[in-house]
């Protein structure tokens, strides 16, 4: 099958949307590499849908510029932007055969009746629903749908992919395959895309780059692995991954957090009492009969186990470790905790 | 299947019995009338050749036909868009589309005629004094019906999601509505397009005030000379109703299954039927 490799950059320059009085879009840019996978991550109503319809041409922008491939597209209608898109709702046309949904776009583009077929016919193979290319959507799960969508969108050859929360709809089990799946065929073909979910364990499993969200403005961009081990934010912090609380002192770019001095990331206060974000799997807990600190209780969630710790000042925080080592601590046996030499981020009291 | 008491069966053949009496027993009425040789006896068809053989009738049945087709034509092309635009991009203005189109309904007949009257001087300047001109206002008269009908359809679908999803895919916005939106809101558009000609057929007090010569003029005319053509009329007129809704009935049943819910049903027809029996 044929297959734009190259894939296209996009970008998007101080792109406002002011609903009435609501700013859903303040001022985001984000440029996007060619091919990569790009997710926008954050809670309802951040402006991560806005911005991709608005990239899709179903929104307007207040303000603002959207150029793919280097050129300013902010005035070419939808159906002229070449863009495949997966919605967060079934969006087949139920009066079509699922083939016939695939080839849709390229009816469009006037491709003959015989390409049409082979290439949804090369899609749906992609997808893995060959077997399915004369049922209608109404036959279909809700799974299968999305998996023509994808096809769908696929089919046209767009310069970029847009998925708007196209999982969320689907329960647990399928919503991890059908993830996995939706980078197999994106690294295999190479579109530039951008992925929109609230979702972080999704935005996390399957992005080049991850940007966090947050009022109309992205707060972060970066890696995954980056994104989780140094939040710039206290939003992502509190946004991405669980987060203890836990005072800490600063002084000359270390932080004091628990009896152990540890590297502040950039973005923490420097200097003086804060709050550090310090992430369950880098608490350490010792049994330690004179240990300030008791367990009061152990969540086991399988291969890991999150056990809670409370203070001497009465706080309580998590600690993650693999459920054999998690076995050796009782509720009310007294411990220490510390924390694991890895930077944290120490934010001031009032914002966390 | 639910198995039924024999009681509840009983109760059921008799409600069937009871409800094809009432039905069927006036056509058969009019069947029987209609076929009758009133001055020698016997059976005669001449009432039904008289539908065609008589030349101000045939051309009464002729312009009610066309302006029950010019009617659904224009209804289509003015709602379905509208009604898909308003949907779109208007959303505020469904309230106020959905009073206008209702209003005809609370509007006597005799108001609109005396309120067109003015309007018609114009119409007749600029079109000719046709009966087809009332295509006009028929197409008002059918708004409530053919609205409700077409509401219906379209909320079954999600509409905004098909149209951007077609937009997307790099159809314009004439490609989306005909390709998209139109086949999947099929059974609303032929439930509106039947019931708007069962309106038209049947409509009397505006076409015989407007002093124009459609079918029920014609029939109620004959009537007074001729009592069994009338009837005759009348019967032909009631058939072809009966014979579009199940026509309707069965497309939309075999329609069912492309879309798995699909809730625009036939409303009952509004007509009120002209020329009875008497």
């Amino acid at each position: 099958m044929s297959s734009n490799a190259a894939g296209v950059a996009v970008e998007l320059s101080d792109l406002t949307r002011v609903y009435g009085t609501v700013k859903a879009l303040d001022g985001l840019t984000l440029r996007m590499e060619p091919g990569e996978l790009v997710a926008l991550l954050g809670p309802s109503g951040c402006g991560k849908t806005t911005a991709l319809r608005i990239l899709a041409g179903l929104d307007e922008a207040t303000s603002g510029t959207v150029s793919v491939g280097g050129q300013d597209v902010s005035k070419v209608p939808a159906n002229k932007r070449d863009m495949g898109m997966v919605f967060q709702a079934y969006s087949l046309f139920p009066h079509l055969t699922v083939l016939d949904n695939i080839a849709f776009g390229l009816k469009m583009r006037g491709k003959a009746k015989g390409e049409r077929t082979s290439r949804a016919a090369d899609m749906l193979d992609l997808v893995g629903l060959s077997a399915h290319k004369h049922k209608y959507a109404s036959e279909l799960s809700g799974g299968q749908q999305q998996r023509v969508a994808l096809a769908r969108a696929l089919a046209i050859q767009p310069r970029v992919l847009l998925l708007d929360e196209p999982l969320s709809a689907l329960d647990a089990k399928v919503r991890a395959q059908l993830r996995d799946e939706i980078r197999r065929v994106q690294l295999e073909i190479g579109t530039t895309t951008l992925f929109v979910t609230h979702d972080q364990e999704e935005a996390l499993a399957v992005a080049d780059r991850v940007g966090v969200m947050s009022q109309g403005k992205l707060e972060q961009l970066a890696a995954p692995a980056d994104l989780y081990a140094n939040p710039a934010t206290p939003f992502v912090a509190e946004f991405v991954g669980l987060n203890n609380k836990v005072s800490a002192q600063v002084s000359g770019g270390r932080a004091h957090v628990l009896g152990v001095s540890v590297p502040a990331l950039d973005g923490s206060i420097t200097d003086g009492d804060g709050l550090a974000m310090v992430r369950p799997e880098c608490v350490t807990v010792a049994a330690d009969p004179a240990g300030v600190s008791t367990i009061s209780s152990v969540a086991f969630l399988g291969p890991i186990s999150r056990v809670y710790v409370t203070l001497q000042d009465g706080v309580v925080i998590s600690a993650q470790m693999g459920s054999s080592a998690a076995r050796a601590f009782a509720p009310g046996a007294a411990v220490t905790v510390g924390v694991e030499p890895s930077g944290v981020l120490v934010v001031e009291r009032s914002t966390a | 299947m639910r198995r039924t008491t024999v009681g509840g069966k009983f109760f059921r053949v008799a409600l069937w019995v009871a409800f094809g009496l009432f039905f069927l027993f006036p056509l058969y009425a009019m069947a029987d009338f209609s076929t009758r040789n009133l001055i020698a006896g016997g059976r005669t068809l001449q009432a039904w050749t008289n539908l065609v053989a008589d030349e101000a009738l045939y051309q009464a049945i002729v312009i009610s036909l066309l302006l029950a087709l010019l009617t659904v034509v224009a209804m289509l092309l003015v709602l379905v868009p509208t009604m898909i635009w308003v949907r779109l991009r208007t959303p505020w203005a469904k309230g106020l589309v959905e009073f206008l189109c209702l209003l005809p309904l609370t509007i006597p007949a005799l108001v609109i005629v005396v309120g067109l009257r003015n309007v018609y001087l114009w119409v007749t300047y600029f079109l000719g004094e046709s009966a087809l001109t009332l295509t006009f206002v028929y197409v008002v008269v059918v708004l409530p019906f053919a609205y409700r009908a077409i509401d219906a359809a379209l909320s079954s679908i999600d509409l905004k999601t098909l149209a951007e999803a077609a937009r997307s895919l790099g159809a314009g916005w004439t490609t989306t509505i005909l390709r998209v939106v139109v086949p999947n809101i099929w059974s609303g558009i032929l439930s509106a397009s039947f019931i708007s000609i069962a309106v038209v057929l049947g409509e009397y007090t505006i076409a015989s005030l407007s002093g124009y010569q459609t079918l029920q003029v014609q029939i109620v005319q004959i009537g007074k000379s001729d009592g069994p053509t009338s009837v005759a009329a009348s019967l032909a007129v009631l058939l072809f109703g009966f014979a579009l809704l199940l026509i309707l009935s069965m497309v939309t049943r075999g329609r069912k299954r492309a879309t798995a819910a699909d809730p625009a049903v036939a409303a009952p027809t509004p007509t009120a039927q002209p020329g009875a029996p008497k």
